[in-house]
């Protein structure tokens, strides 16, 4: 979403130290075709911004209590243009550098938040990186995701990993069941597999992902399949790989 | 230096010959040619001359060490070694026997003792491998508690090196948020601005000077805490409340450098820091009984996941602690609701110790 050649650009500030916004408000004023619809500080509060005021451009801290710069990302989606500020993560960094993302180091030096804005700008329209991407990237080596975050409208819930009994695959979208409900998540179940701890959470068939502590017992369904029954009942048809990935993750715990 | 050539170690070893004296006395006796008298009187004085020759057998086993020669050569070396000694030892028997022959006591021993000289042949032959067995013995014991202690001093070379690591690390993540909290300020309130330079740089000096020392007194340590918590307030502004207790007698009691610094730390980085609303961080302090007891205590939301480096820091200071006082020193941690509570318990010391 990129403003007509008259028209304003609108910005959003979002850290959760408000030091830290002042100076980001105060080298803007030297961006005269921007202008600061909000500050906010902290994730919760972006994500409502962002619906509301619909900005171009976003300042988004990465160390923030509650959802970090990157939930915030993957909750807002991808066709706005973020610069990422961070005072130190190496890992973070790096996922930045590989993906081409803009960012800003911590103390923000006046030059260098001059350049960021202007290749903004000329980025007009360009899609940022996939949220889960960058996430994935920015993770450092052998951690794997400890909660996921779901958007219901305006209502962000968090889901920790333990709390997630199984997700199906539904499109271009994954359902997440968790104590009774299910959430609706954009995201490949690859991609979800991928971040999710593969000593607790196994890829049972091509649609489904269980979570091994809530699998009661297994049985036979079928010529070549089978059925995994979780501890609420709930029935999951396991395939014939599924099925050997579920046995040698259960003979390992033994 | 020979190992048994020490004053307790060579009674033992000398004590352990005088069985196998008795056994030599038995066998010559049963012969039938020599009495007990006359066989105690040959075989006692030998067997404690003997005990000394078989002490060389420590050198042609270090000299032939069993790992690098071949086990041929070593029979070889070892039974040549055996023969040229029990037959000098045989030599000495002779020797013995005809000196005693001339006296009036023991007339016409040697002829007695002839056909008894192989056995004492046989027997220094065989004790002489013994001994040479032994001696590897003792070597491969040598080695492996020289390898014990070889690895222990790595252990120790690896601990201090850890812990001075530990003492002078300063979070890059702190230093890069404060500077530009420092940045805002100086358009804001350049005089705030000039005043957290000061405590920043105060801050570095303190953490750089109190980690080379081994003890510091507690007021050292709580004038970089105050330094600390103050450039983390200029941050959170009203997130952060702070509140101290500290007793006045607390204050000369010795602690290791920079213990409760990675407490604190994690009170603002782990607790307020995750809390949009931020909280409060309290530090209490007393000395009672003998004892230090100092409680970190913060605002926490206990279902933040848990940081990259959550866990470490509590790590270190427990090592820390254990290396310092054993048993003891305690750390617990009490999680229960909305409060994160750190205690450590040690002994109040205020002497320096040597």
């Amino acid at each position: 979403m990129s403003p007509s050649k008259d028209a304003r650009w609108k910005a959003l500030i979002v850290d959760d130290e408000e030091l830290a916004r002042h100076v980001i408000r105060e080298f803007l004023q030297s961006h005269v075709e921007i202008e600061v619809a909000a500050e906010c500080a902290n994730g919760m509060e972006a994500v409502k911004a962002v619906a509301e005021h619909k900005p171009n451009l976003i300042f988004l801290d990465v160390q923030m209590p509650k959802l970090t710069g990157f939930d915030v990302l993957e909750l807002i989606g991808t066709d706005v243009s973020v610069i990422f500020v961070t005072a130190y993560d190496q890992y973070a960094m790096r996922a930045f550098d590989v993906h081409a993302v803009d960012y800003l180091l911590k103390p923000i030096g006046k030059e260098r938040f001059d350049a960021a804005v202007e290749r903004a700008k000329n980025r007009l329209g360009e899609k940022m990186p996939a949220a889960a991407d960058l996430a994935a990237a920015a993770r450092p080596p052998q951690q794997f995701l400890e909660r996921l975050v779901v958007k219901d409208g305006t209502k962000v819930t968090l889901i920790p990993v333990s709390k997630l009994d199984y997700a199906e695959a539904q499109d271009d979208y994954v359902a997440l069941a968790s104590q009774g409900k299910k959430h609706l998540k954009q995201q490949t179940i690859a991609g979800l597999e991928a971040g999710l701890d593969p000593d607790s959470f196994v890829r049972i068939h091509r649609s489904y992902i269980v979570n091994l502590e809530r699998v009661a017992r297994i049985e036979p369904y079928g010529k070549d399949s089978r059925l995994a029954i979780l501890a609420d009942g709930t029935r999951l048809p396991v395939s014939r790989a599924g099925y050997a990935r579920l046995k040698a993750l259960l003979d390992e715990r033994k | 230096m020979h190992p048994l050539l020490t004053r307790n170690r060579l009674g033992l070893y000398l004590l352990g010959w005088i069985p196998l004296a008795a056994t030599l006395v038995l066998l010559m006796t049963s012969g039938g040619n020599l009495s007990w008298l006359e066989s105690s009187v040959i075989a006692i004085p030998l067997c404690a001359v003997y005990a000394f020759i078989c002490l060389s057998a420590w050198y042609t086993a270090k000299s032939s060490p069993i790992k690098r020669e071949s086990a041929l050569r070593l029979i070889g070396v070892h039974s040549l070694a055996a023969a040229l000694v029990s037959y000098f030892w045989m030599g000495l028997g002779w020797v013995l026997v005809a000196s005693l022959s001339k006296t009036n006591a023991f007339q016409g021993l040697d002829r007695r003792f002839a056909p008894q000289a192989p056995i004492l042949f046989g027997v220094g032959y065989l004790l002489y491998l013994l001994s040479v067995a032994s001696q590897y013995v003792i070597l491969s014991l040598q080695a492996s508690q020289e390898a014990e202690a070889r690895v222990m001093e790595m252990n120790i070379l690896a601990r201090q090196a850890e812990l001075k690591a530990l003492k002078a690390q300063i979070n890059p993540h702190f230093l890069f948020n404060s500077l530009n909290s420092i940045s805002a300020l100086t358009s804001i309130d350049p005089p705030r601005a000039r005043d957290m330079c000061v405590l920043l740089g105060d801050f570095l000096r303190l953490t750089l000077g109190l980690g080379e020392k081994t003890s510091v007194r507690f007021f050292e340590e709580l004038d970089l805490l105050q330094k600390y918590m103050a450039i983390e307030k200029v941050r959170f502004g009203a997130r952060l409340t702070i509140h101290e207790e500290i007793q006045e007698d607390s204050k000369a009691c010795l602690l290791p450098p920079l213990l409760l610094q990675p407490l604190v730390e994690n009170a603002v980085k782990h607790g307020i820091a995750a809390l949009p609303e931020g909280g409060d961080v309290r530090l209490a302090v007393q000395r009672q009984n003998g004892r230090l007891s100092i409680l970190v205590e913060n605002s926490w939301d206990p279902e933040a996941p848990p940081r990259r480096s959550g866990g470490l820091g509590l790590k270190n200071v427990q090592q820390r602690l254990a290396a310092r006082y054993g048993k003891e020193a305690s750390l617990r941690v009490n999680t229960e609701g909305e409060l994160f509570q750190v205690s450590l318990s040690l002994p109040a010391e205020s002497e320096e110790k040597e």
